[in-house]
């Protein structure tokens, strides 16, 4: 199939189109707004369904009842307008229903700013709203790689009956890139299912419901949801490693766009001899823990980790869970939507190593 | 960094065709099968007018789609000259719109600069509206960035369409802006 140039975010609702979606529902809000300003104009031309919501509230509760009927959908939107969504993603995950997000994040906190940001580190991982849940978070670091873990999320939405959240930042969203889909059209539906509610006309009628006022009812359904993001991080960790010149003295670790930058950066320090390697987790939920620890372990004897994100410091709790304690671990992060140059990741690593 | 990686600025106020302008060449780019970014501002700059365009252009996959040191600038407007004209990388090449733009560049001495009267190129090619396309000519003449055919062509399909009419007076315009890159670079005492 033929490269296109596209940006980010138009790519984004395409690359949902050829997964089978065709539903969208949805508030403006920069930098995220391409994504309903095009599917606006392409879902009607697959038969499927476009609405602006009068809020952010009313979008995720749209997406919990076209999944609670077996649609395959999703929702777009920015930092702030993601926490407006929490309620509902709690819902949606109480109730294991299928639906994709897409969070283009901006700088925080508060109305922040519209620059490229990923303050929604924690907000993605650990829960947006309340209760024992999860949803699975997909980073990208290219646009194709935006395309390819779109189709990825509904993939594993419809597996797994959970949200899933796919997590770029302001600058993915706006860059254009040549990208390639692996299907043309649109894509199929949701398969059959014994959960989706339509109608219980010649059929046992089914529930979608996320109150237990049974203790016990509802300590078995947390029971059940553990087991299954148990699966969940056993089966679906990614990540991808430049391990370099082995061993290296020095482990980057970034995710998304800050990834990109570090390799540049890498690549500039690799010309002076010095022995990088670099760690980009693609999920983000499940983190790719003991992938993480075999690449710390890969170092060099007195190698250490440098963690450097768009933020003030929140995957970096991670990266220590992975390490718990075995590597001394730097942080480099500027926030606001200041986004860290080669040049300044380069000083940051030349910094590390000769500590 | 990859021997074979170009990265350009191309800065100008909002309705200058900047964007298009790097679109134009990153199209070309990726009709020759190199990989291509483009990335624009989007924030607070551009609320207040300006509006950039960071396109990189390499035989591998690209890194960072943002750049401290670029090896070509374009300039429509004078705060974008002392913004980013600092910053271009030695042996690369500078485009500056002499139509809108009164100082030269300090930069002669490394770079290859080029001064171009943009808009009135753009008149004479009979679209006022072209100065882009000159300024981009200006810049495809004066590097080595892509070959001038393949730019050419992938300006005609950008105004496939609809917008064909515009295709004749878009390639004059572009074409003098090679004319005026190419007697600059040759006339410079930088070796690239």
């Amino acid at each position: 199939m033929t490269k296109v140039l596209m940006k980010g975010n138009e790519a984004l609702g395409e690359a949902a189109v050829r997964a089978g979606c065709v539903h969208f529902f949805g508030y403006p809000i920069t930098p995220q707004t391409e994504v309903p300003e095009y599917l606006v104009k392409r879902l009607p031309e697959v038969g499927g369904v476009f609405l602006q919501a009068e809020s952010e509230v009313a979008s995720i509760n749209m997406i919990y009842g076209a999944a609670g009927v077996g649609v395959k959908c999703l929702t777009s939107s920015s930092s702030p307008g993601i926490s407006l969504m929490a309620e509902g993603m709690s819902y949606i995950a109480a109730c294991e229903l299928p639906c994709v997000i897409i969070n283009i994040m901006r700088a925080g906190p508060g109305l922040g700013g519209i620059l490229p940001a990923q303050s929604d580190y924690f907000q993605a991982t650990r829960g947006h709203g309340h209760g024992d849940y999860q949803v699975i978070v997909l980073a990208p670091s290219s646009v194709q790689e935006a395309v390819d873990l779109m189709t990825l999320a509904f993939e594993l939405s419809e597996t797994y009956r959970n949200p899933v959240m796919v997590c770029a930042d302001g600058m993915i969203g706006q860059m254009m890139e040549p990208v390639e889909f692996d299907r043309e059209g649109r894509g199929p539906p949701l398969a059959d299912n014994d959960w989706a509610l339509g109608g219980a006309d010649g059929r046992e009628r089914r529930i979608v419901n996320s109150l237990y006022l049974t203790p016990e009812d509802l300590d078995a359904h947390n029971r059940k949801l553990k087991a299954k993001y148990d699966l969940i991080a056993e089966r679906e960790r990614r990540c991808d490693l430049d391990a370099g010149d082995e061993p290296a003295d020095l482990l980057v670790v970034a995710f998304g766009t800050m990834a990109r930058i570090c390799k540049s950066a890498i690549d500039l320090v690799r010309d002076e001899g010095l022995k990088v390697a670099l760690f980009r987790p693609i999920t983000l939920n499940p983190f790719p823990f003991s992938e993480l620890r075999a690449a710390m372990d890969a170092l060099s004897e007195r190698g250490s980790v440098l963690d450097v994100e768009m933020s003030m410091g929140q995957m970096l709790y991670d990266v220590r869970l992975a390490a718990e304690g075995s590597r001394a671990i730097a942080f480099y992060g500027r926030a606001g939507g200041v986004v860290p140059s080669p040049d300044d990741v380069a000083t940051q690593i030349r910094e590390a190593l000769s500590t | 960094m990859s021997a074979h990686l170009t990265e350009v600025i191309m800065a100008g106020f909002g309705g200058q065709g900047m964007l298009l302008a790097g679109k134009v060449l990153a199209h070309a780019a990726m009709g020759l099968q190199r990989e291509v970014s483009w990335l624009p501002s989007y924030g607070p700059e551009m609320r207040g007018g300006t509006a950039n365009v960071t396109v990189c252009i390499s035989d591998e996959p690209i890194g960072s789609p943002f750049v401290d040191r670029p090896l070509g600038l374009l300039v429509m407007s004078r705060p974008s000259l002392e913004k980013f004209g600092p910053r271009v990388r030695p042996g690369g090449v500078i485009v500056i719109n002499t139509s809108m733009i009164d100082v030269g560049s300090d930069r002669d001495h490394d770079c290859v600069v080029v001064a171009v009267p943009a808009r009135k190129l753009a008149e004479v090619a009979g679209s006022e509206r072209a100065a882009n396309l000159v300024m981009l000519g200006a810049y495809v003449g004066a590097s080595d960035v892509l070959p001038v055919d393949a730019v050419e062509a992938s300006l005609v399909r950008e105004f496939e369409g609809r917008k064909a009419r515009f295709v004749p007076a878009n390639l004059t315009a572009f074409r003098s802006g090679v004319e005026l890159g190419r007697s600059a670079r040759q006339g410079s005492e930088v070796v690239r």
